[in-house]
């Protein structure tokens, strides 16, 4: 029988940080994943974590007042106070752990500056921050006593009166669906930037998370709130750190012109990442683009600062585009980047669901409101994984596992599985039906949005929904069958896809990264609150949750 | 342009459970990679297709797969450089590993001989209350070998692992390279006793071909080059390969060319009896073929000149 006191849902920065803690805490602790752990899409975050530090002369009251205002005043001040406090201790046990932080002359952590932040708090290692953290918490997974599955992948929440016991799973190899126990679960799954496409995600962020929380009746908060960053590679949507900003790259126009002049005159390139992804939106509307991007111009910073600095965005330039950006700029655009939404928690990562936690970007606090900024997210994983594994561990230890008819559970959950592979072809494949969601999203909930568009991406994800229920999976086999989880995923994605739909139709208002057209305003008197979405058998159902306001009092916004 | 995408295939559910090759014709341009080669023959021509595959950015390592005979991530390859006249591909999964599916192979062993190596920072002493102090040349130094994204290539293509599978490997060992290098660790001299044993340091042939497939720049044999130094240095000399080390050095040095006589002798020495007596098939072999080394080794006649050299590389005693 497998079976934890508190078991992770997925092996990226906050899975492995809830983990750890978890098992620091004396609790039986599991940990699974869909890939191997290193493969996580924490990887990703190029350029650093964030932190104000009390000895250079930092304070967290202005890391969090620039997070506040970063996310438009609808992150709750309540849980940006605490991240920020916290920030520091985290930094520090990183660099314990053994995190190679780039440091200064004296050999202390050094720092760049980052967008939407006045003082340069953040901490890196070259443009590979996120691998560097994440190899490092996989080093302490191997030290430790956890017990760690794989390429499993988990198809359900498993439920019983109202509480979480487990969850079923189907470990890839080998096609086999398993329960295992646990009297906590922690989704820690990540974003699920694939319901958009393009999008700078890996392939294998599709939400699963949110959507087993949002089935299972948590509520889905901030949805809306999809971040669009402004340099990915044009074409593929490669993400190019905001680094290469923060140490000085400029972006221009076809007239060579450094356009974020007119649009945020002190902060220019390092305004906030919804603030620049407009600016560059309006300029290719306005024709100041080439072939529908602007340019970003790293040749000032000199070879020696790329090589060592952004070795790896140097790398991508040749490997992708043939473009070596020491001599060269590269053509960016926006892209969709970071869900600042998601699974509904407090500081604990505790959702209202008892034995769901939910800590990382499938979680929402919410410290991001309605812009996340960068370097933002690799502190929120840690801080928040932290916490949800300590609370959960805790809770853990006064609960005793509920009995469950373990063949029963399987037996349906095989069965379902085996009803999509014994599908007959219709002519239908899942990588079209996610192609039409993810052009859908990108075209009707991007940088700019408005009542007409959103209606038709709501009413495409519906019909997909319907076909999602035929679509065959072509490979019938049990070993590794590859084609099975993006079915599965699929399913996971439409709903998540819904949900974002369905909260932006009814913000009628313009915040952080959610712009409308039809309400080019910010209304404070009417939608300073947060939007909520929780799935009943009738639809999704939108409720509101205000927003904690403790010394900042909600302002315009300039940069 | 067209392409033609060779793939190497294994089902394990087939009725009888041999490789075979699929073929696929595909449309490419100057930027496709053989990755998004894959993933379209995947969703538009042949879902059975298994692979491993995420960020399409080189940094998350599931994409690794010999390409035209070498290992390589194939998000990092565009097809257009590999087969710039069109033509065709040819896709395998990694080498040296059981292949489960398709391209996707067993990395159990790999993990196992990664978590063998004890890859976890072990400081001494009371934690700092802020960061541990360290120059950043030394962080710099480790970003090199921290920038390892654990992808298997250089696994895949490892000489030795085709005839040894107990051998660390490129990958485990460059990891353990991170840790003797940290300036916080203190457990290197630990560490290098026991990476210096049997399947560990001392067991690669120096091929370079990890050097030659890394995506990443890694250069694993570089590190284990280095690692052997270190352990010489930490006075771990008495093994096959530390001692093949010296006696390669004291003969080079005395004649100015190699004494491939002496060598293997001086290596596991003359009262070695059981060793000595293993080389009596060699001996005779070379002997038979004319390939026996001469008995009376010469000097080189400007000696003197490579001596010098070696006086001045020396480390002074």
């Amino acid at each position: 029988m497998l079976e934890h006191d508190v078991l992770v849902v997925g092996a990226g920065l906050a899975g492995m940080r809830a983990a750890l803690a978890a098992t620091e805490m004396g609790a039986n602790t599991g940990i699974i994943s869909k890939v191997y752990p290193v493969r996580s899409h924490s990887n990703a975050a190029q350029g650093g974590i964030n932190a104000a530090l009390v000895d250079r002369g930092d304070a967290w009251e202005e890391h969090a007042y620039d997070t506040v205002k970063g996310s438009d005043y609808l992150g709750d001040q309540d849980s940006i106070e605490l991240m920020c406090q916290v920030a520091g201790e985290e930094l520090i046990s990183l660099e314990h752990m053994g995190v190679i932080f780039n440091r200064d002359d004296e050999g202390r952590l050094g720092t760049r500056a980052f967008g939407g932040q006045r003082r340069a708090r953040t901490f890196f290692v070259a443009d590979f921050t996120g691998q560097a953290i994440l190899h490092v918490l996989y080093e302490q997974l191997l030290k430790s006593e956890i017990t760690s599955y794989e390429e499993w992948f988990v198809t359900s929440l498993v439920m019983q009166e109202g509480k979480c016991c487990g969850v079923l799973a189907m470990e890839i190899r080998t096609g086999r669906v398993y329960l295992i126990k646990a009297k906590t679960v922690i989704l820690c799954t990540g974003g699920l930037g694939r319901v958009f496409e393009p999008s700078t995600n890996a392939l294998i962020v599709t939400g699963d998370g949110i959507a087993l929380a949002y089935r299972a009746g948590v509520p889905l908060m901030d949805m809306e709130m999809v971040q669009y960053h402004p340099t990915t590679l044009k074409g593929s949507g490669v993400l190019i750190t905001e680094g290469a900003r923060g140490e000085g790259a400029y972006l221009l126009n076809k007239d060579g012109e450094r356009f974020m002049e007119r649009y945020a005159p002190s902060m220019m390139e390092l305004a906030s990442r919804d603030v620049v992804s407009r600016s560059e939106t309006i300029e290719i509307a306005e024709g100041n683009g080439i072939n529908g991007s602007v340019l970003l111009d790293c040749r000032h910073l000199g070879e020696q600062l790329i090589k060592e600095k952004l070795s790896q965005i140097y790398d991508i330039g040749l490997d992708l585009l043939g473009i070596d950006i020491t001599q060269e700029p590269i053509p960016v655009q926006p892209g969709m980047h970071y869900q600042m939404g998601g699974i509904k928690t407090d500081v604990d990562g505790l959702t209202s669901v008892p034995g769901i936690y939910a800590a990382g970007e499938c979680a929402c606090v919410s410290v991001h409101g309605g812009n996340r900024l960068g370097a933002n997210s690799l502190l929120d994983t840690v801080v928040f994984g932290h916490r949800a594994g300590n609370h959960a561990a805790e809770v853990s230890k006064g609960t005793t596992q509920e009995p469950l008819d373990v063949e029963e559970l399987v037996g349906q959950e095989e069965k379902r599985l085996a009803e999509i592979l014994s599908r007959d072809a219709n002519g239908d494949r899942v990588a079209r039906i996610r192609l039409d969601m993810g052009t859908a999203m990108n075209a009707h909930l991007g940088v700019y949005r408005d009542q007409n568009g959103m209606k038709e991406a709501l009413d495409t994800i519906q019909q997909l929904k319907e076909r999602y229920t035929t679509v065959p999976v072509e490979d019938k086999g049990r070993t590794f069958n590859t084609d099975m989880v993006f079915d599965l995923e699929l399913g996971l994605m439409l709903d998540c896809a819904e949900a974002i739909a369905v909260s932006a139709l009814e913000r009628k208002e313009s915040r952080g990264a959610h712009s409308r057209t039809d309400f080019p305003e910010r209304n404070d008197a009417d939608w300073l609150k947060h939007i909520l979405v929780t799935s009943t058998p009738e639809g999704p159902k939108i409720s509101y949750s205000p927003v904690v306001i403790t010394q900042w009092t909600p302002e315009e916004r300039k940069y | 342009m067209d392409l033609a995408v060779k793939v190497r295939r294994y089902d394990p559910e087939a009725k009888e459970p041999i490789p075979y090759w699929s073929e696929y014709k595909v449309e490419v341009d100057e930027y496709t990679t053989v990755l998004d080669t894959l993933i379209n023959i995947r969703e538009d021509i042949d879902g059975t297709l298994s692979l491993r595959c995420s960020c399409r950015s080189a940094i998350c390592g599931s994409c690794s797969m010999r390409v035209n005979g070498h290992a390589q991530l194939a998000c990092k390859t565009r097809v257009s450089e590999i087969a710039p006249d069109g033509g065709s591909v040819t896709i395998e999964p990694m080498g040296n590993m059981e292949v489960i599916k398709d391209l996707v192979v067993d990395m159990t062993p790999f993990w196992d001989k990664v978590k063998a190596v004890d890859p976890w920072l072990q400081p001494e002493g009371p934690e700092p209350e802020g960061e541990y102090l360290a120059p950043n040349e030394d962080m710099l130094h480790l970003a090199g070998v921290m920038g390892c994204i654990l992808c298997g290539a250089c696994v895949s293509d490892c000489t030795v692992l085709e005839v040894d599978s107990n051998f660390l490997g490129p990958a485990a060992l460059a990891k353990a390279y991170r840790f003797v290098a940290d300036p916080r660790d203190s457990q290197e001299k630990p560490r290098l006793d026991s990476l210096r044993q049997y399947s560990g340091i001392w067991d690669c042939t120096r091929c370079m071909e990890c050097v030659q497939v890394c995506p990443k720049g890694v250069a694993p044999m570089d590190r284990i080059m280095v690692m052997r130094d270190l352990a010489m240095n930490a006075g771990f000399d008495k093994e096959i390969g530390a001692r093949h080390t010296d006696a390669f050095v004291e003969l080079v040095s005395h004649s100015g060319r190699l004494d491939e006589l002496k060598l293997p002798v001086k290596t596991v020495g003359m009262f070695n009896i059981r060793a000595m007596q293993s080389f009596a098939p060699v001996g005779l072999r070379a002997l038979v073929r004319g390939k026996m080394p001469p008995i009376f080794h010469k000097m080189l006649p400007n000696v003197e000149n490579v001596r010098r050299i070696f006086r001045k590389l020396e480390p002074k005693k």
